[in-house]
């Protein structure tokens, strides 16, 4: 009986799995290092760079923003959203009916927890048709714009690696984290289906 | 003869000449009993066998046919534009165009998986399908880790492989009473067999550290569309893939690899997987937007899959022939786990029969069901439910929104993923319609 409880303790310590590794795959290179294009919340990954809402209005209309997002942000095509803010349909309601009228269907910069992520979002998935393109000095500037046309910050801010972070978004702490999740744990505790 | 100089089509109709010409050498034989030896000796010598009674034409050879295959042109089932529209055209998933909302024709499937070429499909916004060189592809796994590293196609498979089953489901996936047919309530669900390494044997190999709490998955299209989740999700069961029903991803399902993250809504299953990032806390990303939520319940709902089933036939838009007996048959998954159990109601939901499952119901994947039902010609409106191994039973509309408090009207829409009861209806003349309309 004892020996048979060791066999799969010593099967386990043959493992590769447990203590060992397969070896299989490189260190990155630094260059291979640079894919990596994430933006952490607190700013972590963010190039250094700086830019303003006036250098930010010229690039919305040079590198082509404006075709579909239309002047200052509003009334571009219907497939792209609006990047302005209204003004809400209630004092309770001030930022979720903000853009387009819709629940974070296609708003996510502006209805965006933290300023971090709208940087990222024109940095990986701006200008259409030319993604990735865009110097950090031009998303910086272009960050700063949509900020300025959304009266989040003065016209004249410069916005750089170091104080992004810190901006204030206008949704602040009215959204709530998706579910802690763990193997064989309900959809949502307390609710059978 | 030679069968090479010839093109297809002479050499398919010499041959059937040349059968011809061997039946009725066969039949001249034996009338040759009475004419004498004559009669035989001027006979062709091959007396081949004859094929006179199957009176389908042959298909011609051709290099598509040895080289993939192809089904038979009588078989007319195919994938549709979400919302019925056509392709290409504009519609609310279809942002300039560019993001595609492929249905597959669940109404035609037989057994549990779809073929990759029916396998639904839908793109990260504004992203389109990007065409990638394997051998110029890979992997960096970086972040909370000790030893980030980078891995390329040749590398992933000489990881211990596993091959699973698992269904992949777009939170779209959402039934409503404006639908025809099943195609359009629940076509953006497929199932099928993936291989590849588990995420947990990529994230041990670089050394996953104690205080990592999520990852960052991100894909290759130009928008380099990204998810974060739960590191418990990674340890558990997400798969690095990189096949599909015994050949390589099809592009638009993640070619060369993928995330598979069973039972989780569709967007997080990362398709051209490119980079994994291991952090500390949560953040929203490109892809993320739909699970940005002011409230806990939508939150919570819109993550991962419940119980859930469907009847593919009878469904909408097809006819019973005449009274008389029929398999109701249909589909049944859970993101928690195993179907346990499936029952059918042809009284609108007044009583329940356990139906058939066939095969061995795996975790996280379709299970194909079946019950014998005799029509008797009346109007019927019926209706799947399954209890997955958690217990967890499939709800209906009404059922959701009293759970959550929520007022039920006739357009009431479940938060979150909708795994509620489908009814569907069925007029005396046959005809099946949407049951919610």
């Amino acid at each position: 009986m004892g020996s048979l409880r060791i066999v799969p303790i010593l099967l386990l310590l043959a493992s590769p799995a447990l203590a060992q590794t397969y070896g299989i795959g490189k260190a990155p290179t630094a260059a291979e290092l640079a894919q990596d294009i994430t933006i952490s919340p607190t700013g972590v990954g963010l190039p250094p760079g700086h830019g303003t809402a006036a250098e930010g209005e010229k690039l919305y209309v040079d590198k082509g923003c404006v075709f579909c997002h239309g002047p200052a942000g509003v009334g571009g095509v219907s497939v792209a959203p609006n990047l302005v803010g209204n003004k809400g349909t209630g004092p309770g309601d001030p930022v979720w009916k903000r853009v387009n009228g819709g629940e974070a269907d296609g708003a996510l910069p502006i209805l965006a927890p933290d300023a971090t992520i709208v940087w990222d979002y024109i940095n990986r998935g701006m200008p259409l048709g030319n993604e990735g393109s865009l110097k950090p000095d031009e998303v910086y500037a272009l960050t700063a714009y949509l900020f300025v046309i959304n009266k989040m910050i003065p016209e004249d801010k410069v916005l750089d690696q170091s104080n992004l972070a810190q901006i204030k978004m206008p949704i602040g702490t009215e959204w709530v984290r998706v579910p802690d999740w763990k193997p064989g744990a309900p959809r949502m505790p307390g609710y059978p289906y | 003869m030679d069968f090479k100089e010839e093109p297809v089509d002479s050499k398919s109709s010499s041959r059937r000449e040349l059968l011809k010409g061997g039946a009725l050498a066969v039949g001249a034989a034996a009338a040759g009993a009475t004419v004498g030896k004559t009669a035989l000796a001027e006979t062709p010598a091959p007396a081949l066998p004859s094929y006179a009674a199957n009176e389908a034409p042959q298909i011609p050879v051709s290099p598509d046919v040895v080289a993939y295959g192809v089904r038979s042109h009588y078989v007319k089932s195919v994938r549709i534009q979400e919302d019925g529209r056509p392709p290409g055209a504009t519609s609310r998933y279809d942002n300039f165009g560019l993001t595609i909302h492929i249905q597959t024709p669940l109404q035609d499937s037989i057994g549990t998986i779809q073929a990759s070429s029916l396998h639904y499909c839908a793109t990260t916004k504004g992203a389109y399908v990007p065409d990638i060189d394997p051998d110029k592809h890979t992997l960096l796994i970086n972040g909370l880790v000790d030893r980030p590293r980078i891995f390329t196609m040749a590398d992933l498979k000489r990881f211990p492989s596993v091959t699973r089953f698992h269904f992949v489901e777009c939170i779209a996936n959402n039934a409503n009473a404006t639908h025809k047919n099943v195609q359009q309530s629940h076509g953006t669900c497929s199932n099928a067999e993936w291989t590849g390494v588990l995420l947990s044997t990529l994230l041990k190999e670089c050394g996953l550290q104690d205080k990592a709490t999520w990852f960052i998955a991100e894909g290759a299209e130009e928008v380099k569309g990204a998810s974060t989740l739960p590191i418990n999700k990674a340890m558990d069961d997400v798969i690095v893939a990189y096949g599909m029903n015994g050949e390589p991803l099809r592009p638009q399902q993640g070619f060369p690899v993928r995330l598979i993250t069973p039972g989780f809504e569709g967007i997080f299953n990362t398709k051209w997987l490119r980079h994994i990032k291991v952090v500390d806390q949560y953040q929203l990303n490109m892809n993320d937007f739909g699970h940005l939520r002011r409230d806990e319940t939508s939150a919570a709902l819109g993550y991962t899959w419940g119980a859930k089933s469907v009847i593919t036939f009878p469904s909408g838009s097809q006819k019973l022939p005449e009274p008389g007996w029929y398999e109701i048959t249909g589909l049944a998954w859970s993101g928690n786990g195993a179907v346990r159990k499936v029952e059918v109601s042809t009284d609108g939901g007044q009583t329940w029969n356990e139906a058939e499952l066939k095969g061995i119901p795996l975790r996280k994947a379709h299970t194909r069901f079946g019950y014998m039902w005799h029509w008797d010609g009346d109007e019927h409106v019926i209706m799947s439910r399954t209890t997955d191994e958690t217990g967890a039973v499939q709800p209906t509309r009404e059922q959701v929104a009293k759970a959550l408090g929520l007022a039920y009207t006739p357009n009431f829409r479940p938060p979150g993923t909708n795994n509620t009861i489908m009814p569907w209806k069925i007029a005396k003349d046959g005809s099946v319609t949407n049951g919610l309309a």
